[in-house]
């Protein structure tokens, strides 16, 4: 696991890890901590690309990430919209899967005790239609081994719910604080890039109760397929991610840790450790990573291995250092 | 469920088969002694601005020294990215994907009918080498052909063609009426209107019938849900009346599915 070093057991163990050089010890942490909850390092997967993990954690050791975030799970199962739902942009890609899930009962009974049996911290994505279908599934994972939930409210390829509660600043603050009435984890609210001003939200989602931020959600795009004249996805519109969103997607993290004081998860488009790097100098406690799994299953440990290359590098013993250094 | 790989391969040959049509043979270390016939891998860009992989099926396999065999069309800029490639370069590879066809459901006896239209041809290639009984191939081209003499090799090759340049003018089973064949047993890859016009034929005439689905693909292993196929009955992992191509496709037994 080690790059340029042999681990050894520390006195704390978890990710304390100290590294023997040639020149002597170097201790570094990547431990951060979000609403409470301690991650091993703040490396996560952004939900949507990577489903429970399963089928990931062919290719993933998922004890290494800081969280899994599933796929988006609503009450009831959700057929999605029809095909094709996914393009290729250039440097990016477009989406409109349109939340296809299991429903809440099938994700509980196959998809949790997957999870739990990796040392790693689970993120319930959570998306609904109605602010009854949203505060159903927070209520049904209550008891369940869920350490914190993300609630998908910026959804662009959903015509009810989704979106429509992201982008306005009056309906995220209350449907976080009906959300957070009823959670028994803490909450972290997932915002929109399609607005004006994501301050405004991010304010609104503090001001309901939110415990975490969660940015950005794909932005909405459209692709043309000029041989057959329509449209590249089969619901016009789809929400485009992948790298070619990512300056967007840092200045959008940079703009809300300017306003809020509440931990956020960044991404949008991180590829290497330098990407996710990008986000916790502007802000950021954590990133996720999306659409990069699709080019490398791996990517994810390889942005984990950067990180601590970097830390090493620039002798920077605490990853908590670097959040939000560049103002 | 087989094994998956994520691997560097070299590719040892490359050639032009046809009008933007290329075969290339990769080494591989561990993919194409796991491959099955009718299963894909996923085939990445160098180019950073194109980030997602071409699922392109398997053509044919050489075991015995890892190799395998890729016949694809250009089909963008990524397929032309690919076709620019010579004997020594190499290209990150993931698979084998997806389920591939059943070989079971033959055996000494029983007449087959694989049936490839267009770049659906390829991976008949090598279910030809592994099918047991009779197997009757029919080709339909537009008009160029390629791999003919491949598949001859291993079976009784029909061909139709949409000029009527060779073999029966029209389509796939326009050879079939021509020449009056029957089979037990049928395996097809190609156009969607080709999948659903044999998936009525099978159907009508009671013959099963195994079709090998393509959708856009994002992640290739079943986690990302763009790749879903509408099937007949609520599906076990989604819950819903939809298979992943990817995962429990890219080949369905034709009463399952809706083309």
């Amino acid at each position: 696991m080690m790059l340029n070093g042999e681990a050894v057991n520390s006195n704390n163990g978890e990710s304390k890890m100290q590294i023997r050089k040639a020149s002597g010890y170097m201790e570094i942490s990547t431990k951060v901590t979000i609403a409470g909850v301690e991650l091993k390092n703040p490396v996560m997967t952004a939900s949507g690309t990577f489903g429970s993990g399963m089928e990931y954690s062919e290719f993933v050791d998922l004890n290494r990430l800081g969280a899994v975030v599933t796929k988006g799970v609503a009450n009831v199962p959700w057929p999605g919209n029809p095909t094709p739902r996914i393009a290729e942009t250039c440097g990016g890609m477009m989406n409109a899967i349109g939340l296809q899930n299991p429903g809440i009962d099938t994700f509980v009974r196959r998809d949790l005790p997957f999870l739990q049996n990796y040392d790693t911290k689970v993120i319930v994505n959570v998306c609904g239609k109605s602010t009854e279908d949203y505060c159903e599934v927070v209520e049904r994972l209550a008891e369940e081994p869920v350490d914190l939930l993300e609630i998908n409210i910026s959804c662009p390829n959903v015509k009810e719910g989704g979106i429509a509660f992201g982008q306005n600043p009056k309906a995220v603050e209350a449907i976080t604080a009906e959300i957070k009435k009823r959670a028994k984890q803490p909450v972290i609210m997932k915002l929109s890039p399609n607005v004006t001003d994501i301050t405004e939200t991010a304010r609104a989602a503090e001001a309901g109760g939110a415990d975490a931020l969660s940015l950005i959600n794909t932005l909405t795009g459209m692709k043309i397929d000029v041989h057959r004249r329509t449209f590249a996805l089969a619901n016009k519109t789809g929400g485009v991610s992948g790298p070619a969103i990512k300056p967007i997607a840092v200045r959008m993290v940079y703009q809300t840790a300017q306003t809020v004081s509440l931990p956020i998860i960044g991404m949008g488009g991180v590829t290497c450790a330098q990407d996710a790097l990008e986000f916790i100098l502007a802000g950021a406690t954590a990133v996720s990573v999306g659409t990069a799994n699709f080019h490398n299953p791996m990517t994810t440990l390889e942005v984990i291995d950067g990180i601590e290359d970097y830390m090493r590098r620039y002798q920077v013993s605490d990853i908590r250092e670097l959040i939000g250094c560049v103002k | 469920m087989s094994e998956k790989y994520k691997e560097t391969a070299e590719i040892i040959k490359q050639e032009k088969i046809g009008t933007g049509i290329y075969s290339m043979w990769l080494q591989t270390q561990k993919i194409a002694k796991a491959a099955r016939p009718g299963q894909f891998i996923s085939v990445y860009s160098k180019d950073g601005s194109r980030l997602l992989p071409r699922p392109i099926s398997i053509c044919e396999v050489n075991a015995e020294n890892g190799r395998l065999r890729i016949v694809y069309r250009v089909a963008g800029k990524g397929t032309e990215e690919f076709s620019r490639y010579e004997q020594g370069d190499t290209l990150e590879i993931l698979g084998p994907l997806g389920n591939g066809f059943p070989l079971e459901r033959m055996e000494e006896g029983k007449k087959a009918f694989l049936i490839g239209g267009g770049i659906g041809i390829p991976p008949m290639v090598q279910l030809s080498r592994e099918l047991k009984g009779e197997k009757q191939i029919v080709l339909g081209y537009r008009d160029e052909l390629f791999l003919t003499e491949d598949l001859k090799r291993s079976g009784t090759v029909f061909i139709a063609t949409e000029d009527g340049s060779c073999g029966t003018r029209g389509n796939v089973l326009d050879a079939i009426r021509e020449h009056a064949l029957t089979a037990d047993v049928i395996y097809a890859c190609g156009p969607t209107p080709m999948l659903r016009a044999l998936k009525a034929w099978a159907e009508e005439n009671q013959i099963e019938c195994w079709l090998s689905m393509e959708e856009k693909m994002a992640c290739g292993i079943g986690a990302c849900l763009a790749c879903v196929c509408r099937s007949k009955e609520v599906d076990e992992h989604s819950q819903v009346k939809n298979k992943r191509v990817c995962k429990e496709g890219p080949v369905f037994l034709s009463t399952e599915i809706e083309v």
